[in-house]
């Protein structure tokens, strides 16, 4: 364990008196009849890589709009360094954005877009043109400064519209869907470079995404979104780990959920029983009353496969591999129980030359008490 | 059936479109005094044109008139389609909406004569226009082209990527700055087509010059009209060759500034 002391000055979220530097509180936008976010209350900390993650329509993007400035909220606030921007015009905000489409100005060249916010706050053109250039530097393209946009492919567009949101070295950037039109490999690259940046000019971001691997690996908490509400803010550990709903933890990752009702509850242990698969043992929570529902959340690695039968009495069923995709650092298998219920299970392939479990094979699984999360919503 | 059919059908094509104005330029290099009888090739028409006065005057007189409409044109339909695309509620922009392309569909008759009787009483309210003429006729012109210069500013405007603009807005430039810097730039070739559009438009009205204009402002098509009822003569042909080659060079100039841009897919 680290030292929580130098944990909560890396995570300040942690820390019970730590100062949000933006604070959104009771916001609310409704357009006409639909309402696109409903009441949001969200912390973020000076100095973190904050991501919405969430589908499309869950407003998230409404969100992050409001936050430049190009929406009005219908109610609440939104304190950015502890001043209400909530009805502040975007161009006098201490924000930027970085838009889905990059928008860069296609009549101006590279050096020109870059330079564009900084002539508007009225530096002189020389130091204009000299910040950009360094800035470019920053995002390695200082040798097609003078290049059209056109000119250019889609990763190096990405980075001038980086560049170009970083250069007036705003309090907030926001990113939305910055990587979406990224193909795969060039967005995992991107994904480190974005945190190096992010680390080494200290600037605070928020990315709003629909993917949840980009969120995982670039966000220092996650913020999930469903029907203009935030469903849960948390570190990606905690959000994959400890999800709070049954919508968390399958938007998130796989899980199987088993549904029960609450049938004894030890200090260590809680048995409930289950429609499907008898009792099933849980780790115990509090606050949780007999014949209550409840559902016992896995993740598809912390099952074990054997061909032989487990020592262990509980927690282990009997199925029969009815799928397998061979993945190479892992292997994923549906396995149907006997009762007909489905499970996914992953496997990783420590070992060269074993002789895997396959196709149509019974198998027995068991799984950990501790290896569930117990959900009540 | 495949192989013969299609290229034959544009033939066919072509010819009902083309040679009525080919027939026309061959013939404007008739040597003959009959316009239907040909007597060799020769350019005395186009000679006779140069010294024609009246000729030469009219055709000075449409082309300042369609300069100066299309240039209002430009401007004032350009302001109406932005204000059309980018402001989503003020009052009366449903009107604005569909009374934008009414002078599209008005038959010119009606506008003609519409204008005339708003010119008349402006001038016995207002004291101005004194009288009608080049001023009548380029306010006249500014009306309808405005609506076609609205319509292509409208569309360019539509598919125009707005989160351009946002992004102005976001690094630090006020609305007017924006439009200047980034709206203004990447819809300028379709106002350039606009504008073209625009000119061959004004040059080519009859109608409504003949109701709107007042003495000594007669444009090139009144005076072809005026001469051509008193018989066709040799050198309405050259002149009708000229026009068509500058109509020809400006629908293709705006072509290819459209066609540009499509490319670019800005």
């Amino acid at each position: 364990m680290p030292d929580p002391a130098i944990a909560a000055d890396t995570k300040p979220w942690r820390k019970p008196d730590a100062v949000p530097f933006i604070s959104v509180q009771g916001l609310i936008k409704r357009f006409d009849d639909f309402t696109a976010v409903s009441d949001v209350d969200l912390d973020i900390y000076k100095g973190e890589l904050f991501c919405l993650l969430g589908e499309s329509g869950c407003g998230k993007s409404t969100l992050l709009r409001m936050l430049a400035g190009f929406e009005t909220p219908t109610e609440g606030r939104i304190l950015i360094d502890g001043e209400d921007m909530a009805r502040v015009p975007p161009d006098r905000r201490p924000t930027n954005m970085m838009f889905q489409s990059y928008a860069l100005f296609p009549h101006m060249s590279v050096e020109k877009n870059v330079a564009y916010g900084l002539l508007r706050e009225g530096l002189p053109k020389r130091e204009a043109y000299a910040r950009a250039g360094e800035m470019l530097k920053m995002v390695k393209l200082e040798k097609l400064a003078r290049r059209k946009p056109d000119q250019l492919s889609g990763g190096q567009r990405q980075r001038v519209a980086l560049a170009r949101a970083l250069v007036k070295r705003p309090k907030l950037l926001l990113l939305d869907e910055p990587l979406g039109a990224l193909d795969k490999k060039l967005r995992e690259e991107t994904q480190f470079e974005l945190i190096r940046i992010q680390e080494s000019l200290g600037v605070t971001f928020i990315v709003v995404t629909h993917d949840q691997d980009e969120a995982m690996t670039l966000a220092t908490r996650i913020g999930v979104m469903k029907d203009g509400i935030i469903k849960q803010i948390g570190e990606p550990a905690e959000i994959y780990e400890r999800p709070n709903s049954r919508f968390v933890s399958d938007f998130i990752g796989t899980v199987n959920l088993f549904e029960g009702k609450v049938d004894a509850v030890a200090p260590d242990l809680m048995r409930i029983e289950t429609a499907e698969l008898g009792p099933v043992l849980l780790p115990p929570q509090p606050g949780l009353t007999r014949g209550q529902q409840v559902w016992g959340a896995v993740r598809p690695e912390r099952f074990a496969l054997s061909r032989r039968k487990p020592d262990s009495a509980h927690n282990v069923w009997r199925g029969v591999i009815e799928d397998l995709g061979y993945i190479g650092h892992m292997t994923q298998y549906r396995i149907r129980l006997e009762n007909g219920r489905l499970i996914r299970a992953s496997q990783s392939n420590r070992l060269r030359d074993e002789d895997p479990i396959s196709w149509d094979e019974p198998v027995w699984i068991s799984v950990q008490p501790a290896a569930f999360r117990v959900l009540t919503e | 059936m495949r192989g013969w059919f299609l290229p034959v059908a544009v033939l066919l094509g072509f010819i009902f479109l083309y040679a009525p104005i080919i027939s026309l330029v061959v013939f404007s290099f008739n040597d003959s005094r009959l316009v239907t009888v040909w007597g060799g090739f020769s350019t005395r028409w186009y000679g006779a044109l140069m010294n024609d006065r009246q000729i030469i005057g009219a055709a000075w007189v449409s082309l300042k008139v369609a300069f100066f409409s299309a240039t209002l044109a430009t401007i004032i339909g350009t302001l109406g389609a932005f204000v059309l695309t980018r402001f989503s509620r003020f009052t009366g922009r449903l009107l604005l909406t569909g009374m934008i392309t009414a002078p599209l569909v008005m038959p010119e008759v009606i506008t003609g004569l519409s204008l005339l009787l708003l010119f008349i009483s402006m001038e016995l309210s207002l004291g101005w226009p004194a009288g009608r003429g080049m001023t009548t006729v380029i306010i006249a012109h500014t009306t309808f082209c405005a609506a076609f210069v609205a319509v292509i500013a409208q569309s360019r405007l539509r598919s125009m990527d707005e989160s351009l603009e946002e992004a102005a807005r976001d690094l630090g430039a006020g609305p007017v700055r924006v439009f200047f810097d980034v709206t203004l730039p990447v819809i300028t070739p379709a106002l350039v087509s606009g504008w073209l559009l625009a000119f061959t438009l004004s040059l080519d009205d009859l109608v409504i010059a003949s109701f709107v204009t007042g003495p000594g402002a007669s444009t090139l098509p009144m005076v072809i009209f005026s001469k051509v009822r008193l018989g066709v003569s040799p050198d309405v042909n050259a002149l009708a060759t000229i026009i068509i080659g500058f109509v020809f060079v400006a629908v293709l100039a705006a072509g290819w500034l459209m066609r540009k841009q499509m490319s670019k897919g800005l």
